[in-house]
């Protein structure tokens, strides 16, 4: 399989990208790691003229601690994500989701970046930047803005980016050293995208739950933030009862597609029992 | 539109090309560079015979284009040999633990165990599994594989090779 024909373009800063991207129109794409838009490309499902790539762009990489945030470039690779000790101390749920992500070899070469602007719903990192509450900063030939992750997910391969706007960075405000958490994906083996997943974040204090916040990957046509279900969660010991009543709220607002990873009513009740596992397991973890 | 010029180092041989901006590295190495110890399995970034490495990465060459790999490091199998022609530890253990059948897959498998064992000299069992979790093959049932990478890495680690319980 053998992509359409291209130009290929590899500026050295935010700035001449973004002139490229201007210049170039419609027809030009941004090119990260590639491990998405190279599939798409080989299947002639996307033929852009011409590929501007950020890899020639030394500031876009990194993860520094910045007051109570951690901030990630958006071309660190996703490999950087889990072997980063600082990321693991601060916000170790990033390492455990990145490493259900596709294979090695993919984790190398594919960027944090493209995995949350990619926009496919099947990707792992939207829905637990979502559960996190960060905001992507992003920059195009009007300046530079923010836009909260919760707010970036629109449909299918359809976010709040811009023809022309580059994701330049992502803010984590860092969870309570106190709080427990765990993604949870259900695959059918290693490299495919999730049946069903979920984030969950949590504090506990005296036996009760003092916050919860929850992300659902690929079971709608956008990650999902499952506030309701979340809300349900704050003030009770996690009881079956109140966990049940949570998951059912969850599963309300799930709306895969039926597909080769099974019928939408099965991947529903999949996004319900990974987010009970989760819980299981960010309880075990919370401290309080 | 117009090629792009790239120069990068594989096997230690530093190279000059011109490539279309949409040729694959795979394509690249197999049939301008004549090396074709790289395979093309599955084409969609699942099967890892592909992988080579590149600038200390383990990566699939299917999805990845020759010019990002411009000023590239680039090793593949034909690199892994010993500089007098002997086996290298990888390429042994794969020989001496019958870590192959049909040998497909195998370039990729060495390519892929030579990164694993650069991050993680003495990986457990667990550990050289999930290492080789992007690379398939459809004879061995794996258990010669990891095999041959404990042998390797006893070998390099100068330790002795204790054969997993089966
Ligand atoms: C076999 C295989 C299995 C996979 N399994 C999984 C999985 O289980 N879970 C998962 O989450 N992912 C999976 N992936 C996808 C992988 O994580 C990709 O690396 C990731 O989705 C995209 O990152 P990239 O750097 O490769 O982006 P690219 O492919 O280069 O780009 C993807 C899209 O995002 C845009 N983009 C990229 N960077 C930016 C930026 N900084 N600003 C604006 N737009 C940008 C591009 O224009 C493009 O449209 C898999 C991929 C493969 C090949
Ligand atoms: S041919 Fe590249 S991963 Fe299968
Ligand atoms: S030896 Fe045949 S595919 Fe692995």
């Amino acid at each position: 399989m053998i992509p359409g024909r291209f130009d290929y373009h590899r500026p050295a800063s935010v700035e001449d990208a973004v002139a490229l991207l201007a210049r170039l129109g419609e027809e030009a794409n941004i090119l990260a790691g590639g491990h998405s838009l190279i599939p798409l490309m080989k299947t002639r499902l996307a033929s852009p003229e011409h590929l501007v790539d950020l890899s020639g762009i030394g500031n876009l990489k990194g993860i520094s601690v910045q007051g109570d945030e951690v901030v990630i470039g958006a071309m660190t690779t996703q490999f950087e994500l889990i072997s980063s000790e600082e990321l693991g101390r601060h916000v170790p749920i990033i390492a455990e989701t990145s490493r259900l992500i596709a294979d090695p070899q993919i984790r190398y070469k594919g960027t944090f970046g493209g995995n949350v602007a990619n926009g496919d719903p099947g990707n792992d990192l939207p829905a637990l930047m979502m559960c996190l509450g960060a905001t992507y900063a992003v920059t195009g030939p009007d300046g530079s803005r923010e836009i909260a992750a919760r707010d970036f997910y629109q449909g299918a391969y359809f976010t709040a980016l811009e023809h022309g706007e580059i994701l330049t960075a992502v803010r984590i405000p860092i969870p309570s050293p106190d709080h427990g958490y765990a993604y949870e994906k259900l695959k059918r083996k290693v490299g495919d995208y999730a049946t069903a997943a979920a984030a969950v974040v949590i504090t506990m204090a005296d036996g009760k739950c003092t916050s919860a916040s929850i992300g659902l990957t690929n079971v709608s046509e956008t990650p999902l933030w499952a506030s309701d279900a979340a809300a349900m969660l704050v003030g009770t010991s996690l009881d079956k009862a109140s966990v049940d009543a949570a998951v059912a709220a969850a599963e309300a607002i799930t709306e895969p597609a039926s597909d080769m990873r099974g019928p939408a009513e099965y991947r529903t009740k999949m996004a319900g029992v990974m987010m009970r596992r989760a819980l299981e397991r960010a309880r075990s973890r919370a401290k309080g | 539109m117009a090629k792009s010029h790239i120069e990068l180092t594989i096997n230690g041989k530093k190279v000059e090309a011109l490539v279309e901006p949409r040729t694959l590295l795979i394509h690249f190495l197999r049939e301008q560079q004549n090396l074709t110890g790289a395979h093309i399995g599955c084409d969609t970034g699942h099967c890892g015979a592909c992988t080579v490495e590149m600038d200390d990465m383990s990566v699939k060459s299917c999805m990845t284009f020759a010019v990002q790999a411009n000023g590239a490091n680039i090793t593949t199998i034909e690199g892994m040999a010993n500089p007098d022609g002997t086996l290298s530890a990888l390429q042994e253990g794969f020989r001496m633990m019958h870590g192959l059948q049909c040998g497909f897959c195998t370039p990729g498998m060495i390519l892929r165990a030579h990164r694993l064992l650069r991050e993680n000299p003495a990986p457990t069992e667990d550990e050289i599994r999930n290492g080789i979790a992007g690379n398939l093959c459809r004879c061995t049932g794996y258990v010669n594989i990891v095999k041959a990478i404990q042998y390797a890495a006893a070998k390099i680690n100068g330790t002795p090779f204790q054969e997993a319980a089966e």
